[in-house]
C-alpha cells in the first residue's frame, strides 16, 4: 500500500508541475526586468504593468472584449434558463435531440463554428464586427451555461413549486418567489463561467473580426514582435487574475446555492 | 379546435414553447451555417467571384491532392495522440482525486486542477514555446545542471510540441468526466469484489475501470472531437512539419481566397473525425461491458 | 347528513395506456378522517393530486363542497396539500413558509402576523419562528409543512403519505398528533398511505385501492372484521384462507365445503361482499386457540405445529392442517401459566363458525 501511494503523490506532483508550468512562468516573466522573456531572470520590475495603462489599442481591445463578454454572459444565461428548465421540467416530443443539438458546440471544433458563421455572414452580405463574434461567443458558451443551470434546476424539488401553487400563488408568481431564488446562484455562475470563456476566446474571434480586434485577437497580433512580450505576460498575468477572481466568485455562488437547498455538496465546477 | 387547446396546455407543448429560443437560436447560428458550409463545398470560387454549379471537384481536390492527404492524416495522429496521452493523463489523476482526497477537499481540487486552464488560451501556447524553446526553461536548467552539454532541438517546432501543448490545454477536459464517472461507482462493489477474492489490482480491472468506462469514454470524445479544430498551437510551436489541416483550412479562408476548398476540407475533416468516434464508440460497445 | 365535502364520480386517469385510475365513485364527508390505503402504484397518490389539482383526469367528475371543480387550478382549490418530502421552502424562515400562503391573499400584515403565531402554536413549534427551515428535523419541518396548509383554513386537507420519512417512534407520535390536530380544528382530512395500521389507528373511515380501484369503502372495524374481498382481507392484518365450495343455499343459511373442515352451515350475512363467485373462507388468527388439557371449544380440528414466533406478548403458531398444503397462522396470548409449544408438537385447534367469513 505504501508504495502505490508514493508512486501516487509523485505523479501527481509532477502532474500538478506540468499542469501549473505556464501559469506559474506568466507572472515570473510579467515582473522580470529584462525585455527578453527567457532565463535566467534579471531583476524585479513593474515597468510592464505601466507600459499596459497607456496603450491606446489595448484599450479599445480591451472595451470591446468586455462588451461581447457582457453581451455573451446575458444572452447565453437567458437562453440556458430556458433550455435547462424545458429539460429538467417538461418531457416533450423529441428532448434528447434537442438537446444533443443545442449542446452540439460543447463538441464541435471551434474552427468549424467559425468558419460556418463566416460563410453566412459573407453570403448574406453582412459586415463582419463585434456583433458577429458576439453571436459565436452566444452560441459555444450556451452550452456551458446549460450545464451549469441544468444541475440547478434538478436539484430543485418539484414539490416545492407545487406547494407554492397549491397555497395559492399563480405560476408567475411562483417563479419569483420560489424557483429563482433557489436557482439564482447557478445564474450567477453561468453568468461569469460565459463571461470568462467569452474574453478568452480567440479561434472564432479571429475568423469573425472585421476591423475592430478582441482582446486575443490583439494579443495575437502583437506576439510577432518580441518587444511587446514582456508587457503582453503582464497583461496575461492581470487576465489570469481575474479569471480565478471570477472563478472564485462563481464557485462561491454555487456552493451557496448546495448549501441552500440542503444537498450535499459532491460535484466539483462545470 | 379543443384538441389543440387541450395539447396547448400539456406538458410537451410548455416544454417545447419554453426550448424555443434556444432552439431557434441554435439552428439560426449552427444548422443553417453548417447547411451553407455544406452547400459552399460543392461551388467553386475565382478570386472573388463564386460560381453556383454543382461540382465535386473540391472534394477530389480535398481527398487526392498529396499534400491535403498528408495534412489530414498527420492531423488525425496528432489528434489521436493527444486523446491518448490526455486521457492516460488524466485517469490517475481523476482516479487519485476520487480515490485518495478526503470527500471534503474534492471540490478544492478539481478547482485546482481548472485553474491554469483560465490562463489566456494565447499565453499558455506561447509559454510553452518559451518553456521547450532552444533557450528555454527545460533546456536552460538541464544545461545548467550539467546533464547535457547542447540544447535539445527536438522538443520545439515539431509534433511532439504540438501533441504537448494540447494534451497539457485538454486534460481538465478529461479529468472531469472520468472523475464524475468514478464518483458514481459504488463503493461497496469494490469492497464486494475484495470479499470474492480479487487482489487490488484485478478489483480495479474487473470492477472500477469497467464502471468507469462512460466517463473516458466522454473524455475521449471530448477531447478528441476538438483537437483536430486548432489551429493555434501547430502554428505557434509545430514548426513547419507540425501543422495541420485546421490551418490549411484557415489559409483557405483568409489568405488563399479559396472558401469553397476551405469548407470541402472542413467538411472532409469532420466527416472523418466523426468516423472515427463513431467507431471508437462502436468498438466500445462491442468489446467492453460498462454499466447499462 | 348535510351534502358531501368531496364527491368523485366516474373519475378515470389514463397514462398513455396505462390507466392510473377507473371509475372513481366516493363520497367524503365533512370533517372525517378519510384515509386513501394501497400498495405502492395502486393509484391513491394520484387520487389526491387529483383532488388537489395537480393532475386533471381523463373523465369523470369532481365536486368540491358541491362545486365542480373542472378546469378550476389547483390555486383556486379550497384545499391545501402536505407533501410526501414537506415541499418547505429552503430559502425561507419557518414564519415564511408559514405565511406564504397567506401573502398570496394579499391580507394584511397584522393579520398575517397573528393567523402565523396561532398556527405556529397550534403545532407546538413556539419559538421557532425565525429558525431557517434547512435546520429543522424530521418531524419539525412536518409540524412546519401542516401550520403552513392549515392557516389558510382549507375546507380539505389533503396528506400525501406524511409520516413515511419519520422513523418508528416519531412516526407513532405523530399520528396522535395528526388526529387530535383534526379534532381541534375541525377540517376534512384525507390522507394517502401504504401503512394499514397507520390507516386503522387514525381514519374515521378508509377507502382501500387496488390497481386504480376502490376494492372498498368502510371504517377500521368493518375494514378488519368483515372486509369484503379476499384481496382487502389479506392487505389488511393477517388473515388465514381455506378452499370453500358452495353446496345449497336455504333461507338465511348457506351450506358449504369447507378443506380440511368439512361440510358447513354458515349464516349468509358471513358473506361479506356478497354470495357471487365466493371460493374461500377466511379466518383471522386470533379468531383460532390451540386448546390445551382438557379446554374445549365449539369445534376443534388435530394439527401439527411446523413453526413457532415468540413476540413477547403473543406467540404465533404455523399449524398444519390435515388435507391443506401450507399451514395456517393461529395467535396465542401468552398469558401466565401458558406453556409455548414447540415444533413438531400435536396441536389440537378450537374454532368455531361464526369466526368464518365467505369471501371472493
Amino acid at each position: 500500500m505504501r508504495g502505490k501511494s508514493r508512486f501516487f503523490n509523485w505523479f501527481i506532483g509532477f502532474f500538478l508541475l506540468f499542469l501549473y508550468a505556464p501559469a506559474i512562468l506568466l507572472p515570473v516573466f510579467a515582473f522580470n526586468a529584462s525585455s527578453i522573456v527567457s532565463f535566467p531572470l534579471t531583476g524585479f520590475t513593474t515597468e510592464w504593468f505601466s507600459v499596459l495603462l497607456t496603450n491606446g489599442t489595448l484599450h479599445v481591445a480591451a472595451r470591446n472584449s468586455l462588451l461581447i463578454a457582457i453581451t455573451t454572459a446575458i444572452f447565453s444565461t437567458l437562453l440556458a434558463v430556458l433550455a435547462a428548465r424545458a429539460s429538467t421540467r417538461f418531457s416533450f416530443f423529441g428532448r434528447r435531440s434537442i438537446m444533443g443539438f443545442v449542446m452540439l458546440p460543447m463538441v464541435l471544433p471551434e474552427i468549424i463554428i467559425g468558419v460556418s458563421l463566416l460563410v453566412v455572414i459573407i453570403q448574406m452580405g453582412f459586415e463582419l464586427s463585434l456583433w458577429s463574434i458576439t453571436m459565436g461567443h452566444i452560441l459555444i458558451c450556451t452550452p456551458f451555461c446549460i450545464a451549469i443551470l441544468s444541475s440547478a434546476f434538478m436539484n430543485l424539488d418539484k414539490s416545492l413549486e407545487e406547494a407554492s401553487f397549491d397555497l395559492g400563488q399563480t405560476r408567475w408568481n411562483t417563479f419569483w418567489l420560489v424557483i429563482f431564488p433557489l436557482v439564482m446562484p447557478g445564474i450567477v455562475a453561468s453568468l461569469l463561467i460565459a463571461f470568462t470563456i467569452s474574453l478568452d476566446e480567440f479561434i472564432i474571434a479571429f475568423f469573425l473580426a472585421g476591423t475592430e480586434p478582441t482582446l486575443p485577437v490583439y494579443i495575437w497580433g502583437q506576439l510577432r514582435f518580441p518587444a511587446k512580450l514582456p508587457s503582453l505576460m503582464a497583461l496575461g498575468t492581470v487576465l489570469l487574475f481575474v479569471s480565478i477572481g471570477l472563478l472564485l466568485i462563481a464557485d462561491y455562488f454555487r456552493r451557496r446555492g448546495i448549501r441552500k437547498t440542503g444537498i450535499e455538496n459532491t460535484g466539483g465546477f462545470l | 379546435m379543443l384538441s389543440f387547446q387541450k395539447w396547448r396546455r400539456s406538458e410537451s407543448a410548455q416544454g417545447l414553447f419554453l426550448i424555443s429560443p434556444t432552439l431557434g437560436f441554435a439552428l439560426l447560428l449552427l444548422a443553417v451555417p453548417l447547411i451553407m458550409v455544406a452547400a459552399l463545398s460543392f461551388w467553386t470560387q475565382d478570386y472573388l467571384t463564386l460560381d453556383r454549379t454543382f461540382t465535386t471537384a473540391n472534394y477530389v481536390t480535398a481527398w487526392t491532392e498529396p499534400m491535403y492527404q498528408y495534412l489530414m492524416a498527420r492531423s488525425l495522429k496528432i489528434s489521436i495522440f493527444v486523446t491518448a496521452a490526455t486521457v492516460f493523463l488524466a485517469y490517475p489523476v481523476a482516479y487519485f482525486i476520487s480515490f485518495h482526497v478526503a470527500p471534503k477537499r474534492k471540490a478544492m481540487w478539481i478547482f485546482l486542477i481548472t485553474i491554469p486552464f483560465w490562463t489566456s488560451y494565447l499565453m499558455r501556447i506561447f509559454l510553452w514555446k518559451v518553456i521547450l524553446g532552444y533557450n528555454g526553461v527545460i533546456n536552460g536548467s538541464l544545461t545548467g545542471l550539467g546533464i547535457i552539454d547542447e540544447p535539445l532541438s527536438f522538443i520545439l517546432y515539431n509534433q511532439n510540441a504540438v501533441v504537448l501543448t494540447l494534451a497539457h490545454a485538454w486534460v481538465p477536459f478529461a479529468i472531469l468526466p472520468i472523475f464524475v464517472a468514478l464518483e458514481r461507482v459504488d463503493r461497496s462493489l469494490i469492497e464486494a469484489a475484495e470479499d470474492l477474492g480479487d487482489s487490488g489490482l484485478r478489483r480495479f480491472l474487473r470492477v472500477t475501470l469497467p464502471l468507469s468506462m462512460p466517463g473516458v469514454i466522454a473524455a475521449t470524445i471530448i477531447v478528441f472531437i476538438p483537437t483536430i479544430g486548432d489551429y493555434v498551437t501547430p502554428r505557434l510551436v509545430g514548426g513547419p512539419n507540425g501543422l495541420m489541416i485546421s490551418n490549411m483550412i484557415e489559409l483557405q479562408f483568409k489568405k488563399a481566397n479559396n472558401a469553397p476548398l476551405g469548407a470541402a476540407l472542413a467538411i472532409s475533416a469532420m466527416g472523418i473525425v466523426t468516423f472515427f468516434a463513431l467507431a471508437f464508440l462502436w468498438l466500445n460497445r462491442r468489446y467492453v461491458r460498462g454499466p447499462s | 347528513m348535510t351534502q358531501p365535502i368531496i364527491r368523485l364520480s366516474g373519475l378515470d386517469k389514463f397514462y398513455g395506456d396505462f390507466q392510473a385510475l377507473s371509475q372513481i365513485n366516493l363520497d367524503i364527508k365533512t370533517g372525517e378522517f378519510f384515509s386513501l390505503l394501497g400498495p405502492s402504484g395502486c393509484g391513491k397518490t394520484t387520487l389526491l393530486r387529483s383532488i388537489a389539482g395537480f393532475e386533471t383526469s381523463s373523465a369523470g367528475s369532481l365536486h368540491i363542497d358541491g362545486q365542480s371543480m373542472d378546469g378550476v387550478p389547483a390555486n383556486k382549490r379550497p384545499t391545501n396539500m402536505v407533501f410526501q418530502s414537506y415541499a418547505i421552502f429552503p430559502h425561507m424562515s419557518v414564519a415564511e413558509n408559514v405565511a406564504y400562503g397567506l401573502k398570496a391573499r394579499k391580507l394584511p400584515k397584522v393579520e398575517i402576523k397573528a393567523r402565523v403565531a396561532e398556527a405556529i402554536d397550534m403545532v407546538g413549534l413556539q419559538g421557532f419562528d425565525e429558525r431557517a427551515s434547512h435546520a429543522l428535523s424530521g418531524g419539525q419541518r412536518q409540524r412546519v409543512a401542516l401550520a403552513r396548509a392549515l392557516v389558510l383554513k382549507p375546507r380539505v386537507l389533503l396528506l400525501d403519505e406524511p409520516l413515511s420519512a419519520l422513523d418508528k417512534k416519531l412516526r407513532e407520535q405523530m399520528q396522535s398528533e395528526l388526529r387530535r390536530l383534526q379534532r381541534a380544528v375541525g377540517i376534512t382530512f384525507v390522507l394517502v398511505t401504504h401503512d394499514q395500521e397507520e390507516a386503522l389507528t387514525m381514519s374515521d373511515r378508509i377507502a382501500v385501492m387496488f390497481d386504480g380501484k376502490i376494492e372498498q369503502v368502510a371504517s377500521p372495524q368493518i375494514l378488519y372484521g368483515k372486509p369484503s374481498t379476499r384481496k382487502v382481507a389479506a392487505f389488511i392484518g393477517m388473515m388465514n384462507f381455506l378452499d370453500a365450495k358452495i353446496m345449497t343455499t336455504s333461507g338465511d343459511n348457506v351450506e358449504v365445503e369447507v378443506q380440511s373442515l368439512g361440510k358447513l352451515t354458515l349464516p349468509l350475512k358471513q358473506a361479506t361482499g356478497g354470495l357471487d363467485g365466493c371460493n374461500s373462507v377466511g379466518v383471522r388468527p386470533e379468531m383460532l386457540t390451540i386448546l390445551m388439557g382438557s379446554q374445549t371449544s365449539e369445534r376443534e380440528i388435530e394439527a401439527e405445529v411446523t413453526e413457532v414466533s415468540y413476540y413477547g406478548d403473543m406467540t404465533y403458531y404455523d399449524v398444519k392442517l390435515p388435507a391443506k398444503e401450507d399451514p395456517i397462522t393461529v395467535s396465542m396470548r401468552n398469558t401466565a401459566g401458558r406453556k409455548v409449544l414447540e415444533v413438531g408438537a400435536k396441536a389440537r385447534v378450537g374454532w368455531s363458525t361464526s369466526s368464518l367469513l365467505l369471501l371472493k
